[in-house]
């Protein structure tokens, strides 16, 4: 039981930063709560199976442990939404939890209580093996919170597809999980882990690429589906091999936590599919017809696809540059996960940052050790500087990278999935000429957007240090003298 | 400050209606719509396209409140209409084309999203930041 619990049971590295969309929970809160839900939760195994929601009868048990008169836990359940839904799924036991907490310290029980910070609910009438896992802590610290996620993924789902947007008691995605950008628990895990296998195992038994499908409620949920799904939705038998890997990542996450944060894999993947579309990476993609239709098969609905366009389509101008498309790409990926959108485009995804960032040396080879088949060198820069080997190899590999369901990045998933939505964009991919792009893609961002010469400074910077940049020798597309003495001047220096 | 923004295409069905108390809405809206009679007379009586046009001093309509309803038209027939309480006498007519001409960039700028299908309802958050920064600002 408590391998299962351990495994299950888990706190997130990342706490409550993640913006305030989320229902914020402390660190020793999830700690908790976990540990209450898997204590509540049918074992693992049937969780993955028959969703992992909890018996009544367990919670009913914790409930009145928390010696609190039974109308208001009648008004917490209420509140909670599990009497509506049926049942305590994870986000109708956490939110179960904060208003328990709530009703101990005299509070009110109403959502609005447990937007405060609250002491952790305190429940009599403990079990010896929860005492136990009390007592320590330490060995659940570190390790992901993987299944009830995976629920609450689910619920989010249900939610878009129903429509329901207005849900008042969204449930509490807390990051509780790292999020879906975060690159350091992709990264480096190694391909062989178990992770693979048993997405695979899923694929086969839903016959979709991730889509979870195990839930209790009848989630036709095609559109996840479709789409790419957050890899961590899985069976729990994943979170045992993770553990490990996490456990070291975490230190380092915090980078990572943001979820507006663009990864590398996923840039790499954003403008890929920018080609595909677009295949000069410094020109547009049209709004009306081009990327309407691309947005669209992500079956999110209209009002939401229209709302992201408004966020990421900075300049108002009814078209996409690559920048503004990755940010609507990656604002898509997130709510396909889940994630609520913001209200203002957070500054991870602004074009000026995604401009600036695409080109400097990100963090070393390790990062692409996973990702090196589809791109021929380890650092973003050479995406850039070595487009014609790249391509050439790419569109070979890239095939076989979608057929490839070893990883388990969603990046690479949604490659899958996405692929085979639009395979045949996919394969005209052309092949351009590394210099022409690299010169025009170093010249042209800075007529496109309004950044400052300064950003441009940093692009060409960035190329410098990881390989010299090819010379531009050929004429790109704006002969401007102006270009030709900045790419001189930072040679020089 | 505009207490209530209501915008019209041309068939003349609310697109969007914003206002600030609550209550008695519904006669604002009354008087909204009754305002688009004299601005289709006024576009009519122009017969060029016509930018910018004040209209509807209704102060004496109803003697109990006063209000005065300004009225903008586009180049595509579409009509904002606003409502603004006379008792504000700081608000000049500079500023009440600046308003309009911010509410007809936004809705420029709404236009531009390819998921917006014109004749829809307009639920767009910028568009509401703007509106409501708007009526906030001269509170």
């Amino acid at each position: 039981a408590t391998a299962a619990t351990a495994a299950a049971g888990s706190t997130a590295g990342s706490t409550a930063g993640t913006g305030g969309l989320l229902l914020p929970l402390s660190e020793s809160e999830q700690q908790r709560y976990s540990e209450l839900f898997s204590r509540c939760c049918p074992p693992p195994e049937a969780a993955a199976a028959g969703g992992s929601s909890s018996s009544s009868s367990s919670v009913g048990e914790l409930f009145r442990a928390s010696q609190l008169p039974p109308d208001t836990l009648h008004q917490i359940t209420e509140v909670c939404g599990a009497k509506r839904v049926g049942y305590f799924g994870p986000a109708q036991f956490y939110i179960a939890l904060k208003l328990i907490a709530a009703a101990q310290s005299g509070f009110p029980v109403r959502i609005e209580s447990i937007k405060n910070e609250l002491p952790l609910p305190r429940f009599m009438v403990l079990k010896n093996d929860s005492e136990v896992r009390y007592g320590t802590p330490a060995e659940l610290h570190g390790v992901k919170f993987q299944v009830p996620h995976a629920t609450l993924e689910k619920k989010s789902y249900k939610r878009t597809d129903e429509g329901d947007k207005q849900e008042p008691k969204s449930p509490p995605m807390s990051p509780i999980c790292s999020p879906p950008a975060s690159p350091s628990t992709y990264q480096r895990i190694p391909l062989s882990y178990g992770y693979g296998k048993s997405r695979s195992g899923l694929e086969q038994q839903h016959g979709a690429p991730y889509e979870v499908r195990h839930s209790t409620h009848q989630q036709d949920g095609p559109s996840s589906g479709n789409y790419g799904a957050k890899p961590a939705v899985a069976c729990s038998t994943l979170n045992q091999s993770l553990s490990a890997e996490r456990e070291q990542q975490d230190s380092s996450a915090h980078y990572s936590d943001d979820p507006w944060r663009i990864t590398e894999e996923q840039r790499d993947y954003y403008i890929n599919q920018f080609r595909s579309l677009q295949p000069d990476l410094n020109s547009f993609i049209s709004g009306s017809s081009v990327a309407k239709n691309f947005f669209t098969k992500s079956k999110l609905p209209i009002p939401e696809l229209s709302h992201i366009w408004e966020l990421s389509d900075v300049d108002c101008d009814g078209a996409l540059t690559l920048p503004e498309f990755c940010a609507a790409f990656h604002l898509v990926v997130a709510r396909k996960n889940g994630y609520q959108l913001p209200e203002a485009l957070p500054e991870t995804l602004l074009p000026e940052y995604l401009q600036a960032a695409s080109l400097k040396p990100m963090r070393g080879c390790a990062l692409f050790e996973s990702y090196s088949e589809s791109l021929p060198g380890g650092q973003q820069t050479r995406d850039f500087s070595r487009t014609e080997k790249a391509s050439a190899e790419e569109v070979p590999d890239n095939p076989a990278l979608l057929q490839d369901a070893k990883k388990d990045e969603k990046q690479a998933l949604k490659v899958n999935t996405a692929l085979k939505m639009i395979p045949k964009e996919f394969q005209h991919l052309t092949v351009k000429t590394a210099a022409q792009e690299s010169n025009a893609l170093r010249a042209r961002p800075r007529s496109r957007s309004y950044s400052s010469t300064s950003i441009e400074d940093a692009m060409k910077k960035g190329e410098e240090p990881p390989t010299p940049p090819p010379r531009p020798q050929k004429s790109h597309s704006r002969a401007s003298s102006l270009d030709l003495n900045k790419i001189f001047q930072q040679s020089t220096q | 400050i505009p207490v209530s923004v209501i915008c019209f295409p041309q068939q003349n069905y609310p697109l969007y209606i914003r206002s600030i108390p609550t209550e008695n809405e519904l006669k604002f809206h009354y008087t909204v719509h009754t305002s688009l009679d004299v601005v289709d007379e006024k576009i009519s009586a122009m017969g060029k396209a016509l930018v910018d046009q004040r209209e509807l001093y209704l102060g004496l309509l109803y003697p109990t409140e006063d209000y005065k309803v300004y009225g903008y038209v586009t180049n595509s027939k579409v009509k904002f209409v606003m409502v603004v309480d006379s008792s504000n006498t700081a608000l000049r007519d500079n500023e009440i084309r600046s308003m309009f001409r911010k509410l007809h960039n936004s809705y420029t700028d709404i236009m531009c999203n390819p998921f917006y299908n014109p004749g829809d309802r307009i639920h767009s958050r910028a568009f509401d930041n703007m509106v409501n920064s708007m009526m906030m600002q001269v509170c």
